[in-house]
């Protein structure tokens, strides 16, 4: 092979295993170095798992006797709150700093039966709340493709060490874009189940109407093998459904998009949008439509509603999720919370407390009711819709200091599509200024097949999908 | 414009159970009335007579069979592990109660 095995995809380097190219202590052994080598500049990881070699060694001789599972051998990354036992987990803040899990995450469990090797714990913001990786209590994840920039957020970390190529893949989590924000940020493909098709057992709750754990990876097609053996029903989470989960990765089969139509959201193209941005967003349109699909603008609600929204919903299910981390059995005490949790926990207290419980939340929920019915009647006529994933390119470090509303403003073209709980890819579409841009391509409720096949296809046939160049030796 | 108050800061602080400096309740009343200015623009939308959605998985009476799961119950010393105040096999907890208070 001509590569080296950090050029490799998943599918790659299971191809390479099963040939004999080389073992998982190999693999295993790269990226610990690479990431020996760059970590200390990028702040992707805040703990590497000191047992991973020798747990290689271990499926090195499974592999040796014959044994087949979906990852086997495949190192990886997990956000930092997937409880991991034998592992800390901090979930980037003060309170859970030291803190071992008693019990496994249900995602990581599936992910470590199915034979991949958790190389290490990524940065976040600290309890998921934010999109810059900035309100981290352990530093900021630097964006791989300029030091200055930050990589997005809440999954980060996770980002950052797909595309600085630490890791092959990364696990994140979604409560309204905290995936396909740092993926489109760092330039590299980030997916979001359907809200139920991957359990949220053992992940330190944000929201959990909305919270929904989902890869970050070099390409879709990675994506949807890692879909493939996390989804499912889980008897620990009554919120996760039952419906059969599709071998993805095997479907992803489209030559054209002939008979696909397409929506582009026109409220999505905001006023307050670079033209840049919307040029590389009506490219894709034309791409898309040479691929044979049929695109219309359609017109919906307009975003800032979702924003307001998501904030007293996230706001308001934080406030009761983090009421139980008080010291007592575990963890530090409250006073070890940093501001963005501080502001979160007491808005969410506000918007619930007597007298405004009306006003705000039984507003907000419903509201949501009307984007859920929006994009029912969108999807009778239409396979997916496209825009942006994040406004802009990734901002400069320091940008969220004084600003109370920079998690929202960041997501809001993709809040809407959390709070209906839709499935949704991201996948580069384009730079500008140097930084990467994602084209979100968004589809009805466990319609993953459809969307992955989609993005798969416009990822094939396009040159976005690059690495920062500084991180390819 | 919303005008959220040091006091009613220091309010919700006290039912959220977080302690407050002087200058965190000044800064946090600022910052939650820009928040609550981006929330009140749902009032432009009218919602008289629609459902509310607070969840959208559209499953409802999840149960389970009532039977012991041993893979989920920890072991007293797992369950203790990591508290930083243990007391004969307890959590230790703040006292609430005073002593006349019978």
């Amino acid at each position: 092979m001509n590569k080296q095995i950090h050029e490799l995809s998943v599918v790659e380097l299971i191809r390479g295993l099963e040939d004999r190219h080389f073992s998982s202590v190999e693999i295993v052994k790269h990226y610990l170095d690479r990431i020996n080598r760059y970590n200390s500049e990028l702040n992707a990881f805040l703990y590497v798992n000191e047992d991973a070699i020798k747990q290689a060694e271990k499926i090195d001789k499974e592999i040796a006797n014959g044994n087949k599972k979906p990852l086997l051998g495949i190192p990886l990354a997990v956000k930092d709150n997937f409880l991991t036992v034998g592992l800390p987990t901090t979930a980037s803040s003060l309170v859970l700093k030291g803190y071992y899990p008693q019990f496994e995450s249900t995602v990581t469990k599936r992910l470590l039966s199915a034979g991949a090797i958790i190389l290490g714990k990524t940065n976040m913001d600290a309890w998921a709340h934010g999109s810059s990786t900035e309100t981290s209590q352990y530093g900021p994840t630097l964006n791989p493709w300029n030091l200055g920039h930050l990589p997005g957020g809440s999954s980060g970390g996770s980002a950052a060490a797909v595309a600085a190529q630490l890791v092959p893949v990364a696990i994140g989590s979604e409560t309204a874009g905290s995936v396909r924000q740092p993926a489109a940020w760092c330039g590299v493909t980030g997916f979001k189940p359907t809200y139920g098709r991957v359990s949220r057992y053992g992940v330190i709750a944000m929201a959990s109407s909305t919270d929904s754990p989902g890869p970050i990876a070099r390409n879709v097609e990675d994506a949807a093998l890692v879909i493939s053996a996390i989804a499912g029903a889980d008897p620990y989470d009554a919120t996760s459904s039952s419906k059969e989960v599709e071998k993805y990765h095997q479907l992803l089969k489209r030559k054209n998009l002939k008979g696909i139509k397409i929506a582009l959201v026109k409220e999505y193209l905001l006023p307050t949008m670079r033209t840049e941005v919307k040029t590389l967003i009506h490219n894709a349109v034309k791409h898309l439509e040479s691929l044979g699909a049929k695109v219309e603008e359609i017109s919906l609600l307009d975003p800032k509603y979702a924003i307001g929204v998501y904030t007293v919903v996230m706001r308001s299910e934080v406030s009761s999720n983090l009421a139980r981390f008080d010291g007592i059995r575990y963890g530090n005490g409250r006073e070890m919370f940093g501001d963005e949790a501080k502001r979160r926990i007491m808005l969410g207290t506000y918007t619930l407390s007597a007298g405004y419980y009306e006003a705000y939340y039984k507003k907000a929920v419903a509201v949501r009711t009307k984007i859920v019915s929006e994009f029912e009647n969108t999807f009778k006529e239409y396979d997916a819709y496209i825009g942006a994933v994040s406004p802009g390119p990734a901002l400069k470090l320091g940008a969220t200091k004084n600003e109370p509303m920079f998690g929202e403003m960041q997501d809001i073209l993709v809040e809407p599509s959390s709070l209906a709980g839709l499935t949704g890819a991201g996948v580069p579409c384009g730079f500008v200024d140097g930084l990467p841009i994602g084209l979100q391509i968004t589809g009805n409720q466990f319609e993953e097949t459809k969307i992955l096949d989609i993005a798969h296809l416009y990822q094939q046939t396009t040159e976005f999908n690059k690495f920062p160049e500084k991180y390819q030796k | 414009m919303a005008n959220i108050t040091i006091d009613e800061v220091a309010k919700v602080g006290v039912l959220a159970n977080l302690p407050l400096s002087e200058d965190e309740k000044k800064l946090f009343a600022d910052q939650f009335s820009t928040t609550i200015d981006v929330i009140n623009q749902l009032n432009e939308i009218d919602t008289k007579g629609i459902a509310l959605t607070s969840q959208v998985n559209h499953l409802e009476n999840v149960t389970r069979p009532d039977v012991i799961d041993k893979d989920r119950i920890l072991s007293q010393e797992q369950a203790l592990s990591g508290a930083k105040n243990v007391h004969h096999g307890f959590f230790v907890v703040k006292q609430i109660l005073e002593k006349d208070s019978e």
